[in-house]
């Protein structure tokens, strides 16, 4: 291959095949200075903010939907273009004809999308209702094949949140790959791949494949017409930086226009743009000023992302979130920082478009990052509270240096690797199911092994572990089927064409399951053993709550006695999953990840040993209890870091929460002090740390004015919500959680 | 090997000394001062006893986090009420190159007291008053002795953060401020002066141990009143 498009660029094996990561290590230049070349926003830039700010403000005050399209099935070029300001726009293109108007995708499951439309006082067509009447969609496609058992533990939320009424996203196109190839080149390869399968035995995974990739093929030309609605021909390569970002943004905009899946991630970009910003720089066809305007153009358009949800959902996901999760830095392969200018460029926006949640700005962290990013990373969190981090330094081992974030912290290699979304299963109803033998003592449930509730009048570790491993088999299984089930009928009825377009053919997949309840399951457990839990029975001799006497050890205080626990819980969920083989073989992995849901899991959770009450929220994600933490923030810290990424390959979830006079005295002292605990956290191996700088009380007063406080942002469980967005309960669970304070 | 006796132990402190610090609250104080944070933290015999190791361990696994100027600061109470105690500890912790802060009042010069003084890295010497009616009267302890410990680590030349509560009515005038500076000038070991403003979040601890807050009724240092006094004593330290 060789175009006009790629002059001055050094080649090297991408110039043979597609291959992305090639081209940035053979161009990118690292940048290990300071911020103090960035730009503010131009007046254009204030100019379209303040178009979009309005209609956000709309928005808001419509209950949270500007409108919808209810006549026409979203795809990718069933909308005429859209824009929000002709002239002035860089980077163009919105899911539907208008900006904030959201589409119907009714391809997860036609109830969900009538249900919200329903929800926001709009009635679904009768043109789309009447398209969908004969056709399967991936929700009746699931619920054809699920068992009683698994409608019986979706029912009761053991399994919950499970992607079979909806998009199951965290898929993430290499939508560089337009940019860098164009389409029609990407065009040529798949068909190059497709004669390679026609050469194969054809039975039925051969089969399957070779539809998936005529329809890739298919979905690429649609993209190519989609671009050409908004008059750009990208058939041929980006040839300088304002269309490579317009390319690779139609990528990702062809995708949100297919699929309404739960996670959109963008991939990680920002090093792949600084190649062709500086081309353009070094040409002189483009000022830095130029570049942040292109930059904050393209952050406005991700901002303004949206899909169309009902409010069950929202109760799961709090925030309207769509995690268009964006990787930034990391450490490459050969040692040099994948840190460039354009990191620092993308983390800017936060400054000159003021906080947002989206795109959700995620850091790759490593020791070896540059001293300057990381301070100024620092500085940004502790003014926006927008930022998380991951420890690049244990991902790289597994990931290679090109792998992206999906959703909130699951990685997986951008074009090389999918993943199977699984949502997650509630340990603590777990454990309160095999305390009581295979009845909820929720809902009334008989499910699972039907042993009958535990006779004695205190609890006995031994006797609790034992049980519990009994059930966590048997559920374990249970899971893997379910979501065999889920992907199998999710790739028949409602196949990401354009995003597995831009994979490889040959792609792994991963099967990513989940945990919710690790501390309040890990302290109940810790109960048992240290402190005297006297079961109390109803009438029917059904164990409903406890009576804990005694102290014990908390998850959060770096005390190996409970820490071990929670370790271990983690480590034999991961293990029982694994026996059980997964569709498409897949890859099993796990998360302790919640997002909101950990409100919803508690709602659903009767009383647990460990003295939290029934109903009341779970810690979100691997997160320690709500003040249980007494030995302060490092402690809690390290009882985190002691989870095993080995064990849960999909990340683990820690939201940190200090207020700004518990950092240190001077600012700068703060950002030092903030750079030095995430040095500490991620060597001690930890994963994923979501950073919050902020009063209590600020959230307080927004919680009684929340017109007062339309763009606080705050991180709560792998990815950043507009406070204001949270359900009151969701809004009540993030104020009690724990602010580390000065002592 | 001596125990201690604490009162608690803080992973992350960052207000009480250089960077991000392990804070041990020590157990015991002779003073009695009308402002004091910690009621809870007066009577030794009330700590909990932590042998030598496990307050390592606890030390070391906060170690990472410490950066290039963190490390440990030993508050309290009178952390130089163990100060036998100290001698032992902080000598461990040298050894593992772990930066080491005491805060205190000076009020105990003992022997001992004097030798983990010359050990630590850094002294915050809390300058209560800086008269001799307001020492007495809202310590109990003589503002000479605070002078005495200011002398000696001045002797020994022990780099000194010299910090001081400011309590509204009280000490909140720059007369009194200018002469915690004058300190500094004549005492070139201080580093820094730290003005603290009076807070009142530890009545619920009185309220708890059912004794009663002197001071009560004064109301909280606000920021801005600690900004001003910074300002106007001309030798803005900061």
């Amino acid at each position: 291959m060789n175009f006009n498009e790629w002059k001055n660029f050094n080649g090297g094996r991408w110039k043979e095949s597609i291959d992305v990561r090639d081209f940035i290590q053979n161009n990118y230049r690292p940048y290990e200075g300071d911020g103090s070349f960035l730009c503010p926003a131009t007046k254009r830039t204030n100019l379209i903010m303040d178009k979009f700010r309005i209609l956000q403000k709309k928005e808001q005050e419509n209950g949270g939907v500007l409108s919808i399209d209810v006549d026409t099935v979203s795809s990718i070029c069933s909308y005429a273009p859209g824009y929000l300001d002709k002239e002035n726009e860089i980077i163009v293109g919105f899911q539907t004809d208008e900006p904030l108007k959201r589409g119907v995708n009714p391809f997860g499951g036609i109830r969900m999308a009538r249900a919200s439309c329903e929800a926001y006082g709009y009635k679904l067509s009768e043109n789309v209702e009447k398209a969908f009447k004969f056709r399967t969609t991936h929700n009746d496609g699931v619920f054809r094949v699920y068992t009683d058992e698994m409608k019986s533990a979706r029912h009761c939320g053991l399994l919950t949140g499970l992607p079979d009424a909806y998009g199951r996203g965290r898929i993430i196109g290499d939508y560089r790959r337009i940019a860098l190839y164009g389409i029609d080149e990407l065009i040529k390869a798949k068909q190059t791949d497709k004669a390679e399968l026609g050469k194969k035995l054809m039975d039925a995974d051969n089969i399957r494949l070779l539809e998936e990739v005529a329809q890739q093929i298919n979905f690429l030309g649609l993209i190519k017409e989609m671009a050409a609605m908004y008059g750009f021909d990208i058939s041929k390569p980006a040839k300088n930086a304002k269309e490579a970002i317009q390319w690779t943004y139609f990528g990702y905009l062809a995708a949100n226009k297919e699929q309404n899946g739960a996670a959109m991630s963008f991939g990680r970009t920002s090093t792949f743009f600084d190649i062709y910003i500086e081309r353009d720089l070094k040409d002189g066809t483009l000022t830095e000023e130029g570049a942040q305007e292109l930059i904050d153009d393209l952050v406005i358009k991700l901002r303004m992302a949206r899909h169309l949800r009902t409010p069950e959902y929202n109760e799961l996901f709090g925030g309207d979130p769509m995690w268009i999760t964006e990787s930034i830095g990391g450490m490459g392969e050969d040692n040099r920082t994948l840190v460039t200018k354009s990191s620092f460029r993308i983390l800017h926006t936060l400054r000159n478009l003021g906080p947002a949640p989206e795109p959700n700005l995620t850091v790759l962290w490593s020791e070896r990052l540059p001293e300057a990013f990381k301070a100024y990373c620092a500085e940004i969190s502790i003014d926006t509270d927008s930022i998380q981090y991951e420890n690049d330094d244990i991902m790289r081992s597994s990931y290679g240096d090109d792998y992206a974030i999906a959703c909130c912290v699951s990685a997986m290699k951008v074009g090389k690797q999918m993943q199977f979304f699984g949502a997650r299963t509630n340990l603590a109803k777990l454990l309160l199911l095999a305390i009581n033998g295979g009845t909820d003592n929720m809902f009334g449930t008989k499910i699972g092994p039907q042993m009958g509730p535990i006779e004695s009048d205190v609890l006995n570790f031994d006797e609790v572990m034992n049980r519990f491993r009994i059930y966590l088999k048997w559920l374990a299984n249970l899971y893997v089927n379910t979501m065999n089930c889920i992907h199998y009928m999710h790739d028949k009825y409602a196949y990401e064409k354009s995003q597995m377009a831009l994979h490889d053919t040959k792609v792994q997949r991963l099967m990513a399951f989940g945990v919710a309840g690790l501390s309040v399951a890990a302290d109940s457990f810790s109960a048992i053993k240290y402190a005297t839990v006297k079961p109390i029975r109803d009438e029917n001799g059904i164990i409903v709550d406890f009576e804990t006497i005694g102290d014990f050890p908390k998850f959060g205080n770096d005390d190996d006695r409970v820490d071990s626990i929670a370790h271990d819980l983690l480590h034999d969920v991961s293990k029982e999953l694994k026996k059980t083989p997964t569709y498409k073989s897949a890859v099993h992995t796990l998360s302790a990840l919640t997002i909101t849901s950990n409100v919803m899991y508690g709602k659903k959770t009767g009383s647990t040993p460990d003295g939290r009450k029934k109903g009341e929220p779970f810690a979100p994600g691997a997160n320690p209890m709500h003040n249980r933490e007494t030995n302060g923030a490092i402690a809690s810290l390290n009882s985190v870091s002691k989870l095993s990424y080995l064990d849960a390959r999909d990340g683990i979830s820690n939201t940190f929460s200090i207020v700004p006079d518990a950092l240190g005295k001077s600012r700068k002292e703060r950002v030092n002090n903030l750079v030095s605990i995430l040095n500490g956290y991620f060597s001690n191996c930890a994963h994923h740390l979501n950073v919050n700088v902020m009063n209590r009380e600020l959230l307080m007063k927004a919680y009684e004015n929340p017109e007062e406080f339309p763009n606080l942002t705050i991180r709560v469980s792998g990815y950043a919500v507009n406070f204001c967005k949270l359900s009151r309960e969701q809004q009540r669970e993030v104020i009690s959680r724990t602010f580390h304070e000065c002592c | 090997m001596l125990k201690a006796k604490i009162n608690s132990f803080q992973s992350l402190g960052t207000v009480d000394g250089p960077g991000v610090r392990a804070v041990v609250f020590m157990q015991g104080c002779p003073l009695r001062c009308h402002c004091c944070h910690n009621p809870d933290s007066w009577h030794i015999e009330d700590g909990t006893e932590i042998t030598q190791d496990e307050l390592f361990n606890k030390i070391i696994r906060c170690k990472k986090y410490f950066g290039d100027n963190g490390g440990v600061t030993f508050s309290g109470g009178e952390p130089l009420m163990q100060s036998e105690f100290l001698c032992e500890f902080i000598e461990k912790l040298k050894k593992e190159n772990i930066h080491t802060v005491i805060d205190t009042s000076g009020c105990i010069l003992s022997d001992t007291a004097k030798k983990a003084l010359s050990i630590c890295d850094l002294v915050l010497l809390d300058c209560k008053y800086t008269n001799s009616d307001d020492y007495l009267k809202y310590t109990g302890m003589s503002y000479d002795s605070f002078l005495k410990a200011i002398e000696y680590l001045s002797s020994i030349n022990k780099p000194i953060w010299l910090r001081q509560v400011i309590i509204p009515s009280i000490n909140d005038n720059n007369e009194s401020v200018n002469l915690l500076f004058k300190l500094k000038e004549k005492y070139p070991n201080v580093q820094k002066i730290e003005l603290l403003p009076f807070r009142k979040l530890c009545a619920e601890k009185y309220k708890n141990l059912n004794i009663p807050f002197p001071f009560e009724n004064i109301s909280e240092a606000t920021k801005s009143d600690i900004e001003k006094l910074y300002r106007k004593s001309h030798l803005n330290s900061r």
